[in-house]
């Protein structure tokens, strides 16, 4: 028996696998992050926790000295990124870890659908979390604390996004590297307190000694605050911090890419 | 396109039969049975695997594999732990990048045609892992929509019992229960080729032997299937033909009958005579390869159905026989042998 030879197509017709496939996925993805609340507790029912315990401290509701914010409202862009820094560093990077190091990625890759989908996917939802853990804090301030952002409604979405994409891309670059989840849980915390303790979460930036202040204008969650402040004021918020998160965003996102590992 | 390779379905094979297929065939690319057993050796190869070459480090890996797998045979893979089983299968579904070789699947690259390679290729993994809290029915309508013509994700769940265990999440499923989803998975895709990769280590003999019928139906409805195991009854029992990989190479390559009596010389027989006679009753049976004498019994190795042969033999010669032994070559002994004329024993698997 001789061995027949076997045309070659040149150019493959069936390609790519159906794209329904990718809104399954993502749909279970969103089941799955309510079975495992992680991204939930701490993007969602922590911010409104916050809200509700605020909301009981009349004081925070009086004008803080020197703006026109009252002290609440200057401390929702730390909040926002409390919320932020959590989806992700803590609950995106570690279920991506875990999908790789247990072969939910090579199970994946054995099927037509590319296995970036499930990245993908488990980014989407974490991203939706995010979107809404911003919507609650910034619609709570505006109904119980007289945030106005209507003025620079634009400045503080543009800098929502930009805090938004630098966050996700460190979470990623810790996802592409760690190689089992508890690396990547340690990784995350580590990024964690520092970039929010430049953010001003326990002692206000302004009571920084001026070389830390000045170190903390190139940390993303500092940037995000600066600029999220200056649109609750009214301004366009500054160059500077706008770029200094579309600089992490574009690094740490490119290097994650080139680092991830898929096995 | 890849429409000229039809999965074969059960009783409407080719009606061209070789007849020539009397013993073993001594070539290296055995050819599939077409009388008895259930590849088409008339139709070309579904997967052709030419001087594969795929090293992990000097002693690890695929150092030059080679065979063809028909369209409705059930293929087997067997071999030692880090013989490179389950390296070249990998490389079929096209997990794995060759370093230099040839694979062919239906025509297409598994590299180059992934997505549609991987349509018509279903895996099963050694170790099967998916989201511990995803639910049987959940990951079944999910792979399902990966496809473009997948199988029903109901029946699929009724074939396979897993039809009351479709709320189930993934990690409260027994080891049973994830190994019959794992096949679900492979088989999801109505796929043409599936691929099994070490179906039934770690299940009850109960389990296994339900796993076998079922990969039996599976192969009734047309789905050529590569089986990697290293239980020598599994394949004796479903594997139409299987290659023997040792050291990154194979080391023989037939049907498990060919095998066995390759190795172990076909089956012997023992028997106590009632009386003495000539040898030549028994060695112009055609059947009959050798004839010995140990003590007072007689032992006559062969092939085929050596015992119906040789007691009508003995009848019409008016002996009786006592005490009456029959042992036959298996694929464990020639498993056995071929790896030991290999001239090692090999460690536990290496694999990175």
């Amino acid at each position: 028996m001789t061995i027949h030879a076997i045309p070659r197509r040149s150019t493959p017709t069936r390609a790519r696998p159906p794209g329904q496939g990718f809104r399954e996925l993502v749909k279970v993805e969103a089941k799955l992050a309510v079975r495992a609340p992680i991204g939930l507790v701490l993007g969602v029912l922590l911010p409104t926790m916050f809200l509700v315990i605020f909301n009981a401290i009349p004081a925070l509701k009086k004008p803080a000295a020197g703006t026109t914010l009252t002290l609440f409202a200057q401390y929702i862009p730390v909040l926002i990124c409390l919320s932020l820094a959590l989806i992700a560093l803590v609950s995106l990077p570690i279920p991506l870890v875990t999908n790789r190091q247990t072969g939910v990625l090579r199970r994946f890759s054995a099927t037509p659908a590319p296995p970036s989908w499930l990245l993908a996917a488990q980014v989407l939802t974490n991203l939706a979390m995010a979107v809404v853990a911003i919507v609650i804090l910034v619609g709570g301030g505006a109904l119980f604390f007289g945030v106005h952002l209507a003025p620079q409604l634009a400045g503080f979405a543009l800098s929502a996004l930009l805090v938004l994409l630098a966050m996700f891309a460190i979470g990623l670059l810790v996802a592409a590297i760690a190689r089992a989840p508890a690396v990547a849980g340690v990784l995350g915390t580590v990024l964690l307190y520092p970039l929010l303790f430049f953010a001003g979460l326990w002692a206000p930036r302004q009571d920084l000694a001026p070389v830390w202040q000045h170190i903390g204008t190139y940390t993303p969650l500092c940037a995000a605050v600066q600029a999220m402040e200056s649109a609750m004021q009214g301004h366009f918020p500054p160059a500077q911090p706008l770029l200094v998160m579309a600089g992490y965003a574009v690094v740490f996102g490119i290097a994650a890419v080139r680092l991830f590992r898929w096995e | 396109m890849i429409t000229p390779y039809m999965p074969r379905r059960h009783g409407q094979e080719s009606t061209a039969v070789t007849t020539n297929i009397a013993g073993p065939a001594p070539a290296e690319e055995a050819v599939p049975r077409d009388s008895a057993g259930h590849g088409s050796a008339d139709s070309p190869p579904v997967v052709r695997v030419d001087r594969l070459r795929k090293l992990y480090g000097p002693s690890t890996g695929v150092e030059d594999v080679s065979f063809s797998v028909y369209p409705g045979e059930v293929f087997g893979i067997i071999g030692p732990n880090g013989a490179g089983k389950t390296t070249t299968v990998e490389c079929i579904s096209g997990m794995r990048v060759p370093d230099s070789g040839v694979i062919d699947v239906l025509g297409l690259d598994p590299q180059a045609d992934r997505a549609a390679v991987r349509e018509c290729v279903g895996v099963q993994l050694q170790e099967s892992a998916l989201p511990i809290l995803i639910k049987v029915g959940e990951v079944l309508n999910l792979f399902a929509s990966f496809y473009r013509q997948p199988t029903d994700a109901a029946e699929l769940m009724d074939a396979l019992g897993l039809t009351e265990h479709r709320g189930t999440t993934f990690r409260r499923l027994s080891g049973g229960l994830k190994q019959r989803l794992s096949i679900a998975l492979a088989l999801i895709g109505n796929p043409r080729i599936a691929i099994l990769d070490e179906l039934t280590t770690g299940l009850d003999p109960q389990a296994r032997r339900d796993t076998w019928q079922l990969i039996e139906h599976v192969r009734d409805r047309g789905v050529t299937i590569i089986l990697v195991t290293h239980f020598m009854d599994e394949a004796e029992r479903l594997c139409d033909r299987v290659v023997l990989i040792d050291r990154g190479k194979v080391a023989a390559l037939d049907t498990p009958a060919g095998l066995a009596a390759r190795a172990g010389g076909g089956s012997h027989l023992q028997f106590v005579p009632s009386a003495l006679f000539a040898d030549s009753v028994l060695t112009t049976l055609p059947a009959v390869t050798a004839v010995e004498h140990v003590g007072p019994r007689v032992r006559v190795t062969g092939t085929g159905d050596l015992v119906t042969a040789v007691i009508h033999a003995l009848e019409a010669a008016h002996i009786e026989a006592k005490d009456i032994q029959v042992e036959s070559a298996t694929l464990d002994d020639a498993y056995v042998r071929l790896i030991h004329h290999a001239g090692h024993i090999r460690k536990e698997a290496l694999r990175p």
